[in-house]
């Protein structure tokens, strides 16, 4: 099975470990994910702001590419990727005239035949069903599944997950044999692209999730975005020094977890690139019982009123 | 279907801004959520409902304020305030046309000068290459900004990691890249600040 594979810049730098896990999850699941051939940058937060016909353009020559692969399915691991090639296509879905101006500017055809997948959504629809009859190791442990802002707004247009309390993260997880706990900054946001420029700002706004985590006894805390990430982990030891403590919870891809889980080793999930390092106790693996077959309801009474 | 009290006339300064963004300023009623919301309003000089309420004000005095601000270039576009408000207002879609506006007029806030730069470094890095090139942007945002020492610490241990790429990703179609730029006049930035 081929699925149309847009990486985003992240993970050909500073998140390679999301690209290794992604690919070798997608390959236990003999899912080929196909690069779109000379795919560029989004333009991400820095087009948006700057200039709106850019915003609009390097995403609309992603998918004009994409298109002329025959591809339909892409995925987006990246959620800031994928949250720019979302809200573009929706744009140029609304306003056929802009879209005729953006295949000018871009000089290909644009149709918006492509169907744009963030991590979790590629994850139900090609690997979901088959995920836990793979489980071999189950993620034993206390997981905080962190969505951050670009997966799920604006919900008018991702029409993704719950924006305040999503679920689908925690679901994969528990699936994975994890634990999900409840907490309350799924959805706060990290300080994204400020890394660099107001790492003071990135220090409080990470640096408030971490402890939540933290105050809850999470584990691990779960992400699908590499600026997340980057934020959560990279900059930790500022996060440390904001709070005026030491919190060593690792951040992990979900599909670290899920590869974990299935069986893929740590080295070829990448999780000796992150900062913070992984150093998950080990649990004894529980005897899997054999399966039980469940007795099938048969509902015999109709539905009538 | 808006009641029409709440279209700005067409020649005002708020009427120009429904034009170019598509949102009705006038249905923000200063409920406040979004600003209470809002990940950075701590750090703002105008919050965002007090900035929809200048911008409602029609006052060049306020629109001035604005393109003046920190806090356009403090937003995130985390899009919680969209999320929030009851009026389904698009502020980041505001803000982003504040941040435009402000970089034409050239009245940018001088103490967003780091955010910005970073800005253009990225947009530079893809200017030339189709793709970001990380490193190239950290290097090219220490030149514009002088903050050479920031973050050196962190460079080996990002390198031991795997994680930085020192070669830059170059696309074969840089140039219909650089030519998307053309198009929209964004120009490769010669001399650095």
């Amino acid at each position: 099975m081929k699925v149309g594979f847009y990486p985003g810049c992240s993970m050909k730098g500073g998140a390679q470990e999301y690209q290794e896990s992604v690919t070798a999850l997608a390959k236990v699941f003999d899912i080929e994910l196909v690069e779109i051939p000379d795919w560029n940058c989004c333009g991400a937060t820095a087009a948006h702001n700057l200039n709106k016909e850019l915003s609009l353009s390097l995403p609309a020559r992603i998918m004009a590419l994409a298109e002329r692969e025959g591809i339909t399915d892409i995925v987006v691991p990246c959620a800031a990727c994928y949250n720019r090639l979302s809200i573009v296509k929706h744009e140029l879905e609304q306003d056929p005239s802009l879209s005729s101006k953006v295949a000018s500017i871009i000089d290909l055809k644009y149709e918006g035949t492509t169907n744009i997948l963030n991590i979790i959504q590629f994850i139900d629809k090609y690997i979901t069903d088959r995920l836990e009859e793979k489980v071999v190791k189950p993620f034993d442990y206390k997981a905080a599944c962190y969505y951050g802002c670009l997966l799920v707004r604006p919900h008018s247009i991702l029409k993704f997950d719950r924006v305040e309390d999503p679920q689908s993260m925690d679901v994969l997880v528990k699936k994975a044999g994890g634990n999900a706990i409840d907490w309350a900054f799924k959805t706060e946001c990290c300080g994204a692209g400020m890394s660099v420029s107001r790492t003071d700002t990135v220090a409080r706004l990470s640096g408030n999730i971490m402890k939540d985590a933290a105050d809850r006894q999470a584990e691990v805390v779960v992400v699908a975005c590499p600026m997340c990430h980057s934020n959560l982990d990279m900059r930790r030891p500022e996060i440390n020094k904001f709070l005026n403590e030491k919190i060593d919870i690792p951040i992990l891809y979900i599909s670290q977890v899920l590869g974990l889980a299935v069986g893929i080793d740590a080295k070829t999930l990448g999780l000796n690139r992150h900062m913070t390092v992984v150093n998950l106790p080990e649990r004894p693996v529980k005897e899997v019982p054999v399966a039980e077959v469940p007795q099938k309801v048969v509902n015999t009474q109709k539905m009538e009123a | 279907m808006s009641a029409s009290h709440e279209i700005s006339h067409p020649l005002s300064l708020s009427g120009e801004m429904q034009m170019e963004t598509g949102v009705i300023i006038n249905k923000c009623y200063q409920c406040g959520k979004c600003s209470a919301g809002c990940p950075v309003a701590t750090e703002m000089d105008y919050t965002p409902s007090l900035v929809m309420r200048m911008l409602q004000t029609d006052e060049p005095a306020n629109y001035d304020k604005l393109l003046k601000s920190m806090s356009i270039w403090l937003c995130v576009s985390c899009e919680m305030c969209l999320t929030r408000c009851p009026m389904e207002i698009d502020i980041p879609a505001i803000m982003d046309n504040l941040r435009q506006k402000s970089m034409k007029a050239k009245k940018t806030n001088p103490q967003a000068r780091k955010i910005i730069s970073f800005h253009k470094s990225f947009l530079d890095s893809i200017n030339y290459t189709g793709r970001l090139y990380e490193m190239g942007l950290i290097v090219d945002y220490k030149m514009r900004t002088g903050a050479m020492l920031q973050d050196v610490a962190i460079a080996p241990k990002m390198f031991f990691k795997g994680k930085l790429n020192p070669i830059p990703e170059i696309i074969k179609g840089r140039k219909k890249v650089a030519a998307i730029f053309n198009k929209v006049q964004i120009k490769k930035e010669e001399g650095k600040q």
